[in-house]
């Protein structure tokens, strides 16, 4: 969860007076808070933690890192099922009321994929 | 060179491999402070490119692997309470407490949720008005600004069954405490790019003046990490001692000014205990007495907590660069993945999760041996 991931931002909008964006990690699409980093705008890479955006980043800088985390298996761990991970490394079964989460497929936003 | 071939650029990193061994006349020793960092070392197989007169040391930066064994057992006895629904990174899920960990709360009954950000926590929080929504608050510079900010989020949207339970920690003085320490033998730091992001530059000249120790930042791609270890060669070798830039594609001087702003509203600056190492003045976070009304630990009076630290776990030694993963006793034998015995064989970016994953079980080299604190 340390590293951050590159994203590009596919729509902004303000929700409860905040700055909020779309943005596409090589396919995943997650939710983002833009506050510490206002001049972002659509089309954008921005370096994204947990949430949020915290630093502009070039687009060949973000693809090169983005190819990166995906062979050192980071996306995975920041977008993966994190359950499935944990029973597999327990060699359990998954806790009762956990659910997968939705696959890239139905998270992603046609028009913002790569 | 059998792993040049899988960096993204090949001629370049051979290019800087070559400098690197055409600088180097005499041992240094260089620790790279980011988990992540480690993480690429090995997975590209860094370490065993280089000369053999560099030797790198893994070094405390990775927030899960530090988090206070106390922390986790609070984190525990919190997620166990029926009106609680507690939300978490995902890489916590497997962290020893001194008996169990969030997945076996989880599988027994524990209301244990994991979030991507700390704002679905928020948003749970909304969603949910009759339970008690806790989101555990770990992690290094990177990750407090958007913690704070949920926090302070909370406060303004009058959000009041939301907490955190805060263990954030500060790389500056985990590398002043490194280099106080009498065992130590770090010779230069590769400083974590990320921290840099949110934090700047301006808190190192302080460190590498007083220490006389070269600090250069860093970013997490092979390359990245090649030109850093360049660089600090270059000024071991010339005998300098100041902050680089090595990172300017996401590394301002500045930092974030309203990620810094946030955390300075939120946060106070307090001492904290780091897992494996111990008390470190001045190297936390906790929310600000104006956002008390927010602490887990005070709204649910985890006190009295008795922790029982595992007693052949050497993951301190492995944190601080004493040790390497593979000179514990029970490193892939009783500690592995499925049975973890520290922190830093639970997330993949601690050293000994690491070294496992990539079967970095052979013995140490006389140098090393030899080195060894």
């Amino acid at each position: 969860m340390c590293l951050a991931v590159p994203g590009r931002v596919l729509e902004i909008e303000e929700r409860d007076a905040t700055r909020m964006a779309k943005v596409d990690f090589g396919g995943v699409v997650k939710e983002v808070c833009l506050e510490y980093v206002p001049e972002m705008q659509v089309g954008d890479y921005a370096i994204v933690h947990v949430g949020f955006a915290l630093q502009r980043l070039d687009e060949e800088s973000a693809k090169q890192t983005l190819e990166l985390f995906e062979n050192l298996g980071v996306l995975e761990e920041e977008f993966g099922d994190a359950w499935a991970k944990a029973a597999r490394d327990a060699g359990a079964e998954r806790p009762a009321g956990t659910t997968p989460p939705q696959g890239p497929a139905q998270d992603a936003d046609e028009e913002g994929r790569p | 060179m059998k792993y040049l071939d899988e960096f993204s650029d090949p001629v370049l990193a051979r290019r800087l491999f070559d400098e690197i061994r055409a600088l180097t006349t005499q041992p240094w020793s260089l620790m790279e402070v980011c988990g992540g960092q480690t993480h690429s070392i090995i997975r590209h197989g860094i370490d065993q490119l280089l000369p053999d007169e560099i030797q790198l040391i893994h070094g405390p930066g990775c927030p899960v692997c530090v988090t206070p064994l106390e922390t986790i057992d609070k984190a525990l006895e919190i997620a166990s309470r029926p009106e609680v629904v507690f939300c978490s990174f995902g890489d916590m899920l497997r962290v020893p407490g001194s008996g169990r960990d969030l997945f076996k709360v989880k599988s027994e009954g524990g209301d244990v949720r994991v979030v991507y950000s700390p704002l679905d926590a928020l948003r749970i929080a909304q969603d949910n008005p009759d339970r008690q929504v806790v989101f555990f608050g770990i992690g290094f510079e990177t990750t407090a600004p958007p913690n704070a900010m949920t926090v302070y989020q909370a406060k303004k949207l009058g959000i009041g069954n939301f907490s955190l339970l805060v263990s954030h920690v500060r790389v500056p003085p985990a590398i002043d405490a490194i280099m106080n320490s009498p065992d130590c033998r770090v010779q230069a730091f590769l400083a974590a790019g990320h921290v840099c992001t949110v934090m700047g530059t301006a808190e190192y000249p302080e460190l590498a003046e007083r220490h006389k120790v070269p600090i250069v930042v860093t970013g997490f791609e092979p390359l990245d990490i090649l030109e850093g270890i360049r660089r600090a060669v270059r000024q071991l070798e010339a005998g300098r001692h100041v902050v680089e830039n090595a990172y300017p594609r996401a590394v301002q001087p500045e930092g974030s000014p309203a990620a810094r702003a946030m955390l300075a509203d939120v946060f106070e600056v307090t001492d904290r205990a780091w897992r494996g190492i111990g008390m470190i003045p001045r190297s936390g976070w906790r929310l600000s007495p104006r956002y008390r009304d927010y602490d887990a630990e005070h709204r649910f009076s985890v006190t009295d907590i008795d922790t029982q630290e595992s007693t052949v776990c050497r993951s301190g030694e492995v944190l601080q660069g004493l040790i390497k993963p593979h000179e514990c006793a029970a490193f892939g034998k009783q500690c592995t993945p499925r049975n973890p015995l520290g922190a830093t064989m639970v997330s993949s970016e601690g050293a000994c999760a690491a070294y496992y994953l990539y079967r970095r079980l052979q013995v140490p080299t006389t140098q090393e041996a030899s080195s060894v604190g």
